[in-house]
């Protein structure tokens, strides 16, 4: 059984198609509550005075995975890895661009991918025919990938020593924006076949990200979409946000895709030598 | 629906709370939502109610505390109340404000027995 709405019970997520359910830990769905059985907000409050007392918390509801992400994190530092959490809404092309940077990529450097999506394993498929490793997470229901799912798939591949971890999140412009998964950046891919307003329309997203690239380019001369009206609006939501213009079909803007990768690579080789000083 | 998964780590909080401080009932939750964080509040407490069935916090009150997106503009330094994470600054017009407060997402206070 899982919960309705969006099924996110951990019995629903499988890496390499395995469950990802922890043992010892309880499987359960997620029942919703009658709302007849709902106790009286009055009548708790009544009662309150009588033996209730208060006690003070105040914790970061996202710190469980924040400690994770950290986690994944230092582990990727130890190992000299990139890691480069790409989100998007679904259909941007990330699959297909992913697939590009990684021939581009083979041979120069250690690669690895982390592929979430609801379902299927076609997407790890597709990275896998380009020679590189990939795991693929399947989230069942749920709309995101968090950083236990991350740990527990990092635990099971070969680490890209000295190189960089993809983690192909799972499309979708909302949930993702939330969970440090212990990337070194998230990169967010808007396709010129959506709409200029999505910076606006999905904020959390765009500001939670470090670079966007502005994809399938070579289809403007088709569309109406104003490119810098999308730049100013994701510059509105993120002024410090780095925008590369790519086509992952012509191959335009790979080369400065591919350079900001190196930049990142170079940067995080100096973060582990300043770790070891 | 991301809220599922923060209601389930809001519920995390309670239930190590419980084993830590030896409370048996939870009656009202305080959440703190900042009107910057990524939550829709019709949306967590959906989820939240339905998380809580037969813990701990099995039929508590939720209460949420909205708190207000504040940001610092880059251009002329101003500090001011913001809506969205878009919003042009007051006083000098620019694009550029930086969130400094209402982004938070906490479990703040329980009242238990």
């Amino acid at each position: 059984m899982m919960c309705a709405t969006c099924g996110c019970g951990a019995g629903q997520v499988f890496i390499r198609g395995k469950s990802a359910r922890q043992p010892g830990k309880p499987d359960e769905p997620m029942h919703f509550r009658a709302r007849g059985s709902k106790v009286r907000a009055e009548d708790i409050v009544t009662k309150a005075a009588e033996t209730s007392r208060i006690v003070r918390l105040e914790q970061d509801i996202l710190a469980r995975n924040d400690a994770c992400a950290n986690a994944n994190r230092k582990r990727l530092a130890e190992a000299g890895i990139l890691a480069l959490n790409l989100v998007s809404s679904p259909g941007s092309g990330k699959t297909t661009l992913l697939v590009r940077t990684l021939r581009a990529l083979k041979g120069r450097m250690a690669l690895a991918v982390v592929e979430g999506d609801q379902q299927t394993d076609n997407d790890a498929e597709r990275i896998r025919a380009t020679g590189v490793e990939a795991i693929q997470i399947n989230t069942g229901k749920g709309c995101h990938l968090d950083a236990q799912m991350v740990a527990r798939a990092m635990q099971q591949m070969t680490l890209p020593e000295g190189g960089v971890l993809f983690i192909e999140n799972v499309g979708n412009l909302v949930c993702p924006a939330a969970f440090d998964l212990g990337e070194a950046a998230k990169v967010v891919v808007l396709s010129v076949t959506e709409g200029e307003d999505k910076p606006l329309k999905y904020p959390d997203m765009f500001r939670a990200a470090s670079l966007m690239l502005l994809n399938k380019c070579d289809l403007l001369p088709h569309l109406t979409f104003d490119a810098e009206l999308a730049i100013e609006y994701a510059r509105r939501v993120n002024p410090d946000i780095r925008i590369i213009r790519i086509s992952a079909t012509s191959g335009a803007g790979m080369e400065e895709w591919l350079d900001w990768i190196a930049g990142s690579c170079r940067n995080t080789r100096q973060h582990v030598a300043t770790m070891a000083a | 629906m991301h809220e599922m998964s923060l209601a389930e780590d809001a519920l995390h909080i309670i239930e190590d709370a419980a084993k830590k401080q030896g409370f048996k009932r939870v009656r009202t939750v305080w959440l703190e939502i900042g009107k910057l964080s990524c939550v829709e509040q019709e949306a967590m407490r959906f989820c939240f109610e339905a998380v809580i069935r037969d813990s701990v916090a099995d039929g508590a009150r939720l209460e949420i505390v909205e708190t207000p997106g504040q940001g610092r503009c880059s251009q002329c330094g101003g500090k001011f109340q913001i809506a969205t994470l878009y919003d042009a600054c007051p006083k000098c017009g620019s694009y550029t404000m930086q969130v400094i407060a209402g982004d938070a997402m906490r479990v703040l206070e329980l009242e238990v027995e």
